[in-house]
């Protein structure tokens, strides 16, 4: 424990809880728009998708100041959250969440997309003739298919979510053992004189981390694969 | 059982009216590509809306545009067989095989699986995931998973389109056992002469987006005015025969109600019966017995009916006994014979003009 600091390690436990609960909260949404851009026409289509990807093409900061006007505690989405749910975003490691959860989206719906558009439209349809409903479709043929898109999307989120700063920063600030994650926290240590040390701690546990996702992605994806006899 | 369909449909350049009923057995829907015919089983199905139509199943209505009803494809309950088998990758085949009970919540009949199951030869591939499969063992897995959804009616697309000609003489057999052995009926699309005459109890032919022809496969299919609809190279009437002797050159003897025939070794015991397609333009007509000639098959007959087309030919339908036989010639050939109807006649055949793929079992009425 003496390698880190306190407050090192609390980055980093705060990191893995803000990137894990992003990740998790996300996916269903994730899968669920990716699902309509990819299999449903209508009217606003290109709106959404452009929607989707603005978190994306936006400055971080820019991202992160809509996010305080708009769930900040006075503002009306922020305050109504508080005294219906009593869930409060900004400053909290809630918000931080929240702030990384939009930054993955778009990274997370694209991968998700591309893995539903690779799915045999014929496939769903063939379930439909045996009986199955839309719902069981989807969750008997499509959602397997598509399994390792969404691992490789989950991971993608992930590790964007472990990333996030300008948002993050903006948003929730850089309150130690509140919402300092990685980034912030190395942030921090660079702006005092003899904190490299613990910034150069933080950046290997960043890649640790980070490997230690996409390795646990692929075993998962390849596993996915074998079991489908070599398609994709 | 009967199916009744009728739809108007507009698509590409082609504009579909077409009504039809199906009864028991397999009803053939055939016609060129492009005929609309898998726009016809799709909206049996339910996978396309057809612009106006009603389609009735057993006195339930699936799709009356008028009425606005339209019963959603997994309400259904009929089998589809589509061209390319469409396995789920990620399950083994008996999960494909069992995926339609799962979903229809059918109780687990081990009996009626092991039948159908015993009847497409696919015991041997439960535990096979379906990228190790050839392209016969797919089609004869998916035929399998239609089945044993418990289907009302099965609808097959081509199912053997996309094989070879080895594939395709191999799957045949099966099909054959499933019109046989299966109670459900066929609605059964091809473009296939071949296939149609192999395995049609009923014919339905598509032409220029309506029906030209329909009734049992043995009245449509020597029905001289039929020919052009089922492309002049393919058309010919089938006839059913006896084994009565395998010879020891390679032939087997059978008894056909116009006489004799002599064709290529069958594999078949003396005493079956088995359909032969005689396809119009392998047929010789000669007013009287030809002396000294190479073929084996003479059958004589009487000519009940000429279609007289557009083209150099004329299709002559002659009677032999109660069976009927195609025979296409040129219209100045049956000038000179003087050819009408009524005539005296002999067909001529060459035994080697019949194919293996142009024998099969009969279909059980």
């Amino acid at each position: 424990m003496t390698w880190l600091d306190p407050e090192g390690w609390q980055a980093v436990a705060l990191s893995l809880k803000v990137a894990t609960c992003a990740t998790l909260f996300s996916l269903p949404f994730a899968v669920f728009i990716a699902h309509v851009l990819a299999r449903r026409e209508f009217f606003g289509k290109q709106l959404l998708n452009g929607l989707v990807h603005l978190p994306l093409i936006l400055p971080p900061v820019v991202t992160g100041y809509l996010l305080l006007i708009t769930f900040g505690r006075r503002a009306p989405l922020g305050g109504f959250l508080e005294q219906t749910l009593g869930l409060v975003l900004a400053f909290r490691w809630t918000g931080a969440a929240l702030a990384a959860a939009i930054m993955g989206f778009p990274l997370m719906v694209r991968a998700i997309r591309l893995a539903i558009e690779a799915v045999d439209p014929g496939l769903e349809q063939a379930a439909a003739t045996l009986g199955a409903g839309r719902m069981r479709v989807f969750t008997t043929v499509t959602l397997p298919l598509i399994f390792p898109g969404i691992i490789a999307g989950a991971v993608l989120g992930f590790a964007k979510a472990l990333g996030e700063f300008g948002a993050t920063i903006t948003f929730v600030a850089n309150i130690p053992g509140q919402t300092q994650t990685l980034p912030s926290a190395i942030y921090a240590f660079l702006q005092v004189p003899g904190g490299e040390t613990q910034a150069i701690r933080l950046v290997i546990m960043s890649v640790v981390l980070a490997m230690g996702a996409l390795f646990a992605s692929e075993v998962l994806a390849r596993r996915a694969r074998r079991k489908m006899g070599g398609i994709t | 059982m009967s199916l009744s369909v009728s739809l108007q449909h507009q698509f590409d350049s082609i504009s579909l009216d077409i009504g039809f009923e199906v009864q028991g057995g397999v009803t053939a829907l055939f016609g060129a590509s492009g005929a609309g015919k898998t726009t016809v089983i799709n909206a049996v199905a339910g996978l396309l809306h057809p612009t106006r139509g009603r389609i009735s199943l057993q006195g339930e209505v699936l799709l009356d545009t008028d009425a606005g009803i339209n019963v959603p494809v997994h309400q259904r309950q009929l089998g589809y067989v589509f061209q390319d088998a469409r396995l789920f990758p990620h399950m083994s085949v008996a999960q494909n095989l069992r995926y339609g009970r799962r979903m229809r919540r059918i109780n687990h009949d081990p009996q009626a699986e092991a039948h159908v199951v015993d009847m497409l030869g696919i015991g041997h591939l439960m535990d096979r995931q379906p990228s190790n499969l050839s392209g016969g063992e797919k089609q004869r897995v998916a035929i399998g998973r239609a089945l044993l959804s418990a289907p009302r009616l099965l609808l097959m697309d081509e199912p053997l389109a996309s094989l070879d000609e080895t594939r395709r003489s191999e799957i045949l057999p099966y099909l054959e056992r499933l019109r046989d052995e299966a109670t459900v009926p066929v609605l059964y699309v091809s473009h296939s002469m071949a296939e149609v005459a192999r395995l049609a109890t009923h014919i339905v032919v598509l032409s220029g987006g309506q029906v030209a022809h329909a009734g049992t496969a043995e009245e449509v299919l020597s029905n001289p005015h039929a020919v052009p609809a089922l492309g002049i190279r393919h058309a010919g009437a089938v006839l059913t025969a006896q084994v009565t002797k395998h010879e020891d050159d390679g032939l087997t003897q059978l008894g056909a109600a116009g006489g004799q025939l002599y064709l290529p070794q069958i594999r078949a015991q003396i005493g079956a019966k088995v359909r032969v397609r005689i396809r119009a333009q392998d047929v010789i007509l000669a007013t009287e017995i030809p002396k000294g000639t190479s073929a084996l098959n003479i059958l004589q007959g009487e000519i009940q009916d000429m279609h007289d087309g557009q083209g150099p030919g004329v299709v002559v339908a002659l009677s032999c006994g109660n069976e009927r036989i195609l025979s296409r010639i040129t219209r100045r050939s049956a000038q000179a014979l003087q050819l009408r109807k009524g005539m005296k006649i002999y067909a001529i055949l060459k035994t080697v003009s019949v194919a293996h793929g142009d024998i099969g079992g009969v279909p059980k009425t």
